[in-house]
């Protein structure tokens, strides 16, 4: 059984490379019976946005492209 | 620009002449630009590739796997979120943030974003932007860093958590202010 400590190093390893078969199936039942660890990966798919927009806003882009 | 770089570099001297050196390689190149936003994009990626050179720079010098006394810090917060079994502690249970466009959208938030980004420990900081913001894949930043790829892990998920708690306390929480 993963922890949620544990878990919440796959959701941030899952920013950076793709989970194996195994790790996404541990983390999905994981993630189906607990409402904390769902939050924190909401909150690292929230960080990855911000990022993102973060970048457009300096980068040129004075409201960002509404295409992407 | 140079807010830009300075996050980066934190190091206000070396941002300008970057931002500088950026500017005046944009201008001596010979491209015609359909907008003042095309502009921008072309300066900014030249701005990227002088503030990766001097991050290969200061890596050569400092050590960026070593864990200093913020690191520590931060990993004994991060511990502290979880009971003996390695499940939340109820009350810091991750809470929902509520709808992100919106939150994107107030000017206030990037005020924070900043600080809470300026908050983390200098190099946490440059491994999580050179992943975050130029966009490295994660193996590029541990090559360009000489760091293990299990290392840049841990240093990318200690600068998540960190800047996730620090959203968390001066930006999510109700009446709660600073981080």
């Amino acid at each position: 059984m993963l922890t949620c400590k544990d878990a919440t190093r796959l959701m941030s390893e899952a920013q950076d490379r793709p989970l194996s078969v195994g790790e996404k199936l541990q983390l999905e039942v994981h993630l189906a019976m607990c409402r904390g660890c769902s939050n924190f990966r909401e909150q690292m798919n929230f960080l990855r946005l911000a990022c993102r927009r973060f970048m457009q806003r300096r980068n040129g882009g004075d409201d960002g492209s509404p295409s992407s | 620009m140079l807010k830009f770089a300075q996050l980066q570099l934190r190091d206000a001297a070396l941002a300008e002449d970057a931002v500088q050196e950026a500017l005046v390689a944009a201008l001596a190149g010979e491209r015609s630009f359909s907008g003042r936003s095309a502009l921008k994009t072309w300066v900014f990626s030249i701005l990227r590739n002088k503030i990766v050179d001097l991050i290969r720079v200061q890596s050569r010098t400092t050590n960026v796997s070593a864990l200093g006394d913020d690191e520590a810090d931060m990993d004994a917060t991060f511990e502290a979120l979880f009971k003996d079994n390695a499940h939340w502690r109820p009350e810091v249970r991750p809470f929902g943030w509520g709808d992100p466009a919106e939150t994107l959208r107030e000017e206030r938030f990037w005020e924070v974003f900043e600080t809470c980004l300026n908050h983390l420990p200098e190099k946490t900081a440059r491994v999580f932007m050179m992943r975050e913001f130029l966009e490295f894949e994660t193996d590029e930043v541990c090559r360009e860093l000489s760091l293990t790829v299990s290392n840049c892990n841990v240093i990318l998920h200690r600068a998540r958590n960190g800047l996730r708690r620090c959203l968390e306390g001066s930006w999510f929480a109700p009446g709660v202010s600073a981080c």
